[in-house]
């Protein structure tokens, strides 16, 4: 049976501001879903509080996968239970080398009762596991022996992001905004990337602002997200037309959410 | 002078210095040495320290009187070292509460004329040769007060000179090694290495007994000819309960390199006072500094780097975790001559805090007479940062584990300037026990 991500009515602070305001969405293995939404809606904020952010705090609402509620667990545990975020701005660790960040991660994540100091996944079947998915993604295997994301460029930095869900092969995917910030070949190789790495045994949450990830890797479902909420929720061809018109038609036809939107955006200044 | 002086507490007094003069038998110039040193000692004692350099080390507590030269020499079996097992070593030599054992020298080594061992010994033999050098040039007996009380009373240390041309390939090791409670040792290190001669040379200090207190009263001397090159390392990993000074003082000449790294893991309160001396024509020196303070430990640095000749480089990284209540100081100076000219010189030092009570206080600082170099220094001090820690939990590594790698990892940078692989590893293995990582077998 496929797993499910659920996730029911959920209120989202961020430093005692209601960001997110009763969010529903189910996302099932082998689902790819796109959320769009002007600046502002919340799209980020679903995605840190979903991952388990610290300083997004639920205040109603809960997040489950497999009737499982891990809405209190901490983003350790949460991974382990196969969720993964690839985030929009990855962090640098100066120091810890790429192999030995994801080494220690596949482990927790194929050996979720791991503690520290406990054994790590095999060194040969590792590095022939890493290299081989580097292969894959176009990328230099030299990358593996680097500080992680210390003095990548954009498009390097994506492609570890998407390195790493390779690796740990999540059950539930969120990418939020891989394909900003790069040029169209970085775009492409992500996009591609993505598309060989999701099928049956991965649901995808893709925010985006642009069509070319959504053109790889075509949503089943499209949901628009404005003042918190996700106000519509359609085919792939809602994206089409999102990126083609933008979000006029939206905002006049859910008036309050796009008033929420406004003051969002305008605090967010 | 100070009303308060109390040279007991701060100090030997002239009677503690004649009973340890007749405890040693030593050649007349030697202890003609030792009585100028003291005589010199007794004149600091009245002084005030330089406050720039002892104003943040709190010394309030330290009572010297509850520290004297150990009259005898205790067993050196078992004593647990880090370094010792570690590689092959061409010599090796341990001092145990300040008294010398036999020192072991690899005979394709020896035959070469290296000397290695026994300090006092071997200036005794080699009086010519050494005394020249010995406390007379890196360090001199009167640059304060704990220079002085070293110069007199020191009780034991390790040789080691390169003649000129002579490459010494496998590293060399000296333990210096307390055992007994209230024990002084004043170990002294003296490393000259001739023109175009190379060596590396591995020094750890360690306590036997975790429990007993000591004082360790050192003086570390480097020599670099031309053309040459030392490695030196020094890993203190005293107990929490020792005190530790020590007057270091590194001179390279033309052409020579100095790449010279200090490990600060143990000691109650530790001073350093650190200088490095490019002396001749292009000199360069790399300095390397690893501190890693928990408890209540408080450790100290007061470095510089003197550019006196043209075209010298110098480059000094130091790291400092901090954990719990401790304190880290470090005090950096760049000193530029007027003559040194097209100087390059480096400085910084990063601090990681994992604790709200701990403190850290980084002064880095330049002086410079000359017009065309280029001198860069920086000092940063932060906490561990919480989006990184979220970004590896998201990876489904634990806060702590996330946070131990992170230490590792802000530590990894001075280790990759250290060109030894068993210092890698072995600082590597040591901080990762002083974070409280058991490792365990792999899968």
């Amino acid at each position: 049976m496929s797993s499910l991500l659920k996730i029911t009515d959920l209120h989202v602070s961020v430093a005692d501001t209601p960001i997110l305001k009763g969010v529903n969405l189910e996302i099932r293995q082998g689902e790819i879903h796109a959320l769009m939404g002007p600046n502002g809606s919340g799209k980020s904020t679903l995605a840190y509080a979903l991952a388990g952010h610290p300083n997004y705090s639920v205040t109603s609402g809960t997040i489950e996968i497999d009737g499982v509620n891990i809405t209190e667990l901490e983003a350790d545990e949460r991974a382990r239970l196969g969720m993964f975020l690839a985030f929009q701005y990855p962090v640098v660790i100066p120091g810890v080398k790429v192999a030995d960040f994801i080494r220690h991660a596949i482990s927790n994540i194929r050996n979720p009762d791991r503690k520290e100091g406990e054994g790590l996944v095999g060194m040969r079947e590792f590095r022939k596991e890493i290299k081989s998915r580097m292969e894959e993604l176009g990328m230099d295997v030299e990358f593996a022996r680097r500080y992680l994301n210390d003095g990548f460029s954009g498009g390097e930095k994506k492609r570890m992001e998407i390195l790493q869900m390779a690796m740990l092969q999540p059950k539930f995917a969120i990418l939020d905004e891989t394909d900003s910030g790069l040029d169209s070949d970085a775009v492409r190789v992500v996009s591609e990337g993505l598309a060989k790495l999701s099928g049956p045994e991965m649901g995808v949450l893709i925010i985006t602002h642009h069509e070319r990830l959504l053109e790889f890797n075509p949503p089943q479902y499209t949901h628009v997200m404005l003042g918190g909420r996700i106000v519509e929720t359609g085919d792939a061809s809602l994206a089409h037309d999102l990126h083609a018109n933008g979000y006029a038609a939206i905002r006049e036809r859910h008036p309050e959410a796009a008033a929420d939107n406004a003051q969002a955006e305008a605090a967010a200044v | 002078m100070s009303a308060t002086l109390d040279i007991d507490r701060i100090g030997y007094s002239s009677e503690v210095f004649e009973d340890f003069l007749k405890s040693r038998s030593e050649p007349d110039w030697i202890m003609d040495a030792r009585r100028t040193a003291y005589a010199k000692y007794e004149e600091l004692l009245g002084e005030e320290l330089d406050p720039e350099e002892f104003k943040r080390v709190d010394l309030r507590i330290f009572n010297a009187a509850k520290f004297r030269p150990s009259e005898a020499a205790s067993n050196a079996d078992s004593i647990q070292t880090l370094l010792a097992n570690e590689t092959e070593y061409g010599g090796q030599i341990a001092h145990v509460d300040g008294h010398s054992g036999t020192a072991t020298l690899a005979d394709s080594i020896a035959e070469q004329g290296v000397l290695f061992g026994d300090l006092q010994t071997l200036l005794t033999e080699n009086r010519e040769t050494l005394e020249p050098y010995f406390l007379q040039q890196a360090v001199r007996p009167d640059a304060d007060r704990f220079a002085a009380w070293h110069a007199a009373f020191w009780t034991s240390g390790t040789l080691l000179y390169v003649p000129k041309g002579v490459t010494v390939d496998l590293p060399l090791h000296s333990l210096i090694a307390h055992t007994n409670d209230g024990v002084a040792d004043f170990g002294h290190t003296l490393i000259i290495v001739e023109d175009e001669a190379r060596a590396t040379l591995l020094e750890e200090t360690t306590s036997a007994d975790s429990d007993a207190s000591g004082l360790h009263v050192g003086c570390v001397e480097l020599i670099v000819g031309k053309h040459a090159n030392l490695r030196y390392v020094q890993l203190q990993n005293w107990n929490q309960k020792t005190w530790h000074f020590a007057h270091q003082g590194g001179n390279v000449d033309s052409e020579g390199s100095l790449q010279w790294t200090v490990v600060g893991l143990g000691s109650k309160l530790s001073h350093i006072h650190q200088d490095v001396n490019l002396n001749g024509r292009a000199a360069t020196a790399e300095v390397n500094g690893v501190t890693f303070a928990s408890n209540r430990q408080k450790i100290s640095y007061y470095t510089q780097q003197h550019h006196r000749q043209q075209g010298t480089h110098s480059d000094l990284l130091y790291k400092e975790v901090l954990r719990d209540d401790s304190r880290v100081i470090w005090r950096g100076m760049i000193k530029v001559d007027p003559a040194a000219q097209q100087t390059d010189g480096y400085q910084r030092s990063d601090a990681l805090m994992l604790s709200r009570d701990a403190r850290c206080d980084s002064i880095p600082g330049l002086e410079i007479e000359a017009d065309d170099v280029r001198c860069t220094h920086g000092a940063t001090t932060g906490r561990v940062d919480e989006e990184q820690i979220f970004y590896a939990q998201s990876r489904g590594i634990s806060e702590k584990e996330a946070m131990h790698m992170i230490v590792e990892g802000f530590f990894q940078q001075v280790y990759d300037r250290i060109p030894i692989e068993v210092v890698r590893e072995t600082l590597s293995r040591t901080v990762q026990g002083k974070l409280g990582i058991e490792a365990t077998a792999s899968v």
